[in-house]
């Protein structure tokens, strides 16, 4: 019975770190790991060849800091996840608005405006590929017959952003949409019909009831659509404009991988990942210096 | 009376609002099937077909004709159900460690799980992971394509909320009728999980199934290529002749997530809103 009991307490002392082996080995070998690489390799240069690494200090840091295509490629990532982020924000919150609505075939409506959350980044950027196709594409046949001008979408500045954009947002909203939709439904009845007898328009219910009552989820939603289009947005950019026309529809995570894989230069590659180490940190410490207050009336 | 009929105006306008919009969100996908089950000769019709005039599987037979569609749909499913389950079964073990144990170290742990939350998975893909593939001999092979997404903090946190979410007593109770920690594992709490593991299961494969810079990056034959990489195929070989195909091939790649989506949105939406991984 004692040693039973001795035997029972040694196995419930080391269970828990037995279960915790493959969660465990998973995530140094494959994230911690290649995380940490990743910060050394940028300190070194690998020989043409790729037989030799010399280590270089910061080298790689200063060259990439004096490449104009380095900084072009910063500036289209803010515009790009700006445009992105905002009008997913605004968009979806205003469809989660009417979406919330009880009128009669709400549930279809929705499982269809969340249709694209099932789509892939890649598929987004194909089924848009093929709308602004100048040839067959009907946005493009929808342009020329109410402006009666042909954009040449993926190839042309500044059309190009435009049609990254069209994808992108199309693909987000419903992520957001589906938040929001329920963080409004915990907004309380009583206070909006109080608000109603009190006289308040709908607008002004919006926006003095609604929106601030929602707000952490808004922050969350930033966050996340800030996250998602710097990062997931690659596979976007690479079916649609593959970072062209000359460049310009070049994020700096598109860019990484180019001169990872296209150009071979592992060191600056390296630097890159770096640079985007430190980004995600500030957003997470942005994250969660505001993100934990919870400031409902903003 | 005056308000009732103001209401009324409100919600038909509503309701004209949503069918609008609901209309053009889904256009194009609407317009993707459209386009793939025209006949070869009226994809360049002008003006371009809202809705099909017939259907026609040309475009479907030509694309598996033309580009290996069976070998990167099985290269999907198998990536997708093997890190799907993976994920489930380590995400369920060391949701149990966290629930329900008291160990040396937890919270460290905890917290060392919780920040790959904030590394970011694509970057680390691009250079470091994978050299390490390569030095693993793992590049071109399953093992690269599955292994690396066998475990993740969200899972873990998702099933370790769940467990904390079970009744002590019934714990206490298991263990009066001389249940060992495993057993009460495999017999009471798994048993009650079926609702919780559906959920994350299907939200896993989508995000499998979806995934796209870790296949290109590591995938060097076209047998070992997944569905989003053969449509990015499909489009630079065929984009200034058959749009038809393209859309084919993108309405393949596309069924299976949809269709999952359409029957069972309710577990989706629910088990999203949990556990807020962004997909």
């Amino acid at each position: 019975m004692f040693k039973r009991k001795l035997f029972h307490n040694a196995y419930g002392k080391t269970l828990p770190y037995l279960l915790l082996i493959p969660t465990f080995a998973v995530i140094i070998l494959f994230i911690y790991w290649p995380a940490v690489s990743s910060f050394r390799m940028s300190l070194y240069k690998v020989s043409p060849f790729g037989n030799k690494t010399i280590y270089t200090g910061l080298s790689n840091f200063e060259n990439l800091f004096k490449n104009p295509d380095y900084e072009k490629s910063a500036w289209f990532t803010l515009f790009y996840v700006s445009f992105t982020v905002i009008a997913t924000i605004f968009l979806s919150f205003i469809l989660a608005l009417l979406l919330n609505q009880k009128v009669p075939g709400s549930r279809f409506y929705r499982t269809l405006i969340f249709s694209p959350y099932a789509v892939s980044p890649a598929i987004s950027g194909t089924l848009w590929s093929f709308l602004l196709n100048p040839v067959v594409g009907h946005v493009n046949y929808f342009f020329m017959k109410a402006f009666n001008v042909q954009v040449l979408w993926l190839t042309t500045k500044p059309y190009a952003l435009y049609a990254l954009l069209f994808s992108s947002i199309w693909k987000a909203l419903p992520f957001s949409i589906i938040f929001y939709i329920a963080a409004l439904q915990n907004v309380s009845d009583e206070l909006l019909e109080s608000a109603t007898i009190e006289g308040a328009g709908t607008l002004r219910k919006i926006w003095k009831i609604q929106f601030p009552l929602v707000s952490p989820i808004t922050f969350y939603l930033v966050i996340m659509n800030i996250i998602s289009s710097m990062f997931q947005s690659f596979a976007i950019i690479d079916v649609m404009t593959k970072g062209g026309p000359g460049g310009y529809t070049t994020t700096m995570m598109y860019r990484l991988f180019l001169d990872a894989f296209a150009y071979q230069k592992t060191g600056p590659a390296s630097a890159q990942s770096v640079v985007m180490f430190l980004l995600m940190a500030g957003v997470t410490i942005v994250y969660f210096l505001f993100g934990e207050r919870k400031v409902h009336y903003a | 009376m005056k308000r009732s009929v103001r209401k009324r105006v409100n919600l038909v306008s509503i309701e004209i609002a949503l069918i609008v919009i609901t209309f053009v969100i889904f256009l194009p996908i609407l317009l993707g099937i459209t386009m793939s089950i025209q006949p070869p000769e009226s994809v360049f019709a002008f003006p371009p077909k809202l809705f099909p005039t017939g259907f026609h599987w040309r475009n479907y037979t030509e694309a598996f004709r033309k580009f290996p569609f069976e070998y990167f749909l099985m290269n999907s499913l198998i990536i997708g159900l093997a890190t799907t389950l993976g994920k489930i079964v380590t995400g369920i073990l060391a949701g149990y460690a966290f629930a329900n144990f008291r160990f040396f170290g937890k919270s460290f742990s905890f917290a060392f799980l919780f920040a790959t939350l904030f590394l970011p998975a694509e970057t680390i893909m691009i250079v470091p992971l994978f050299a390490i593939m390569k030095q693993f001999g793992w590049v071109n092979t399953y093992w690269a394509l599955t292994i690396p997404f066998m475990a993740s903090a969200t899972n873990t946190f998702l099933f370790r909320q769940h467990f904390r979410s079970m009744p002590k007593e019934l714990e206490d109770a298991a263990k009066i009728d001389g249940a060992g920690y495993m057993t009460y594992f495999f017999r009471i709490l798994i048993p009650l999980s079926k609702a919780i593991i559906g959920g994350s299961a299907i939200i896993n494969f989508v995000y499998a199934w979806n995934m796209y810079l870790w296949p290109l990056i590591v995938s060097m034959e076209d047998k070992m290529k997944t569905v989003q990489i053969g449509v990015k195929m499909m489009i630079d070989a065929e984009a200034s002749n058959n749009w038809g195909i393209i859309m084919a091939g993108t309405m393949i790649a596309l069924f299976p997530t949809l269709l999952v989506f359409f029957c069972l949105q309710s577990v989706f939406v629910k088990s999203l809103v949990r556990s807020g991984v962004k997909g």
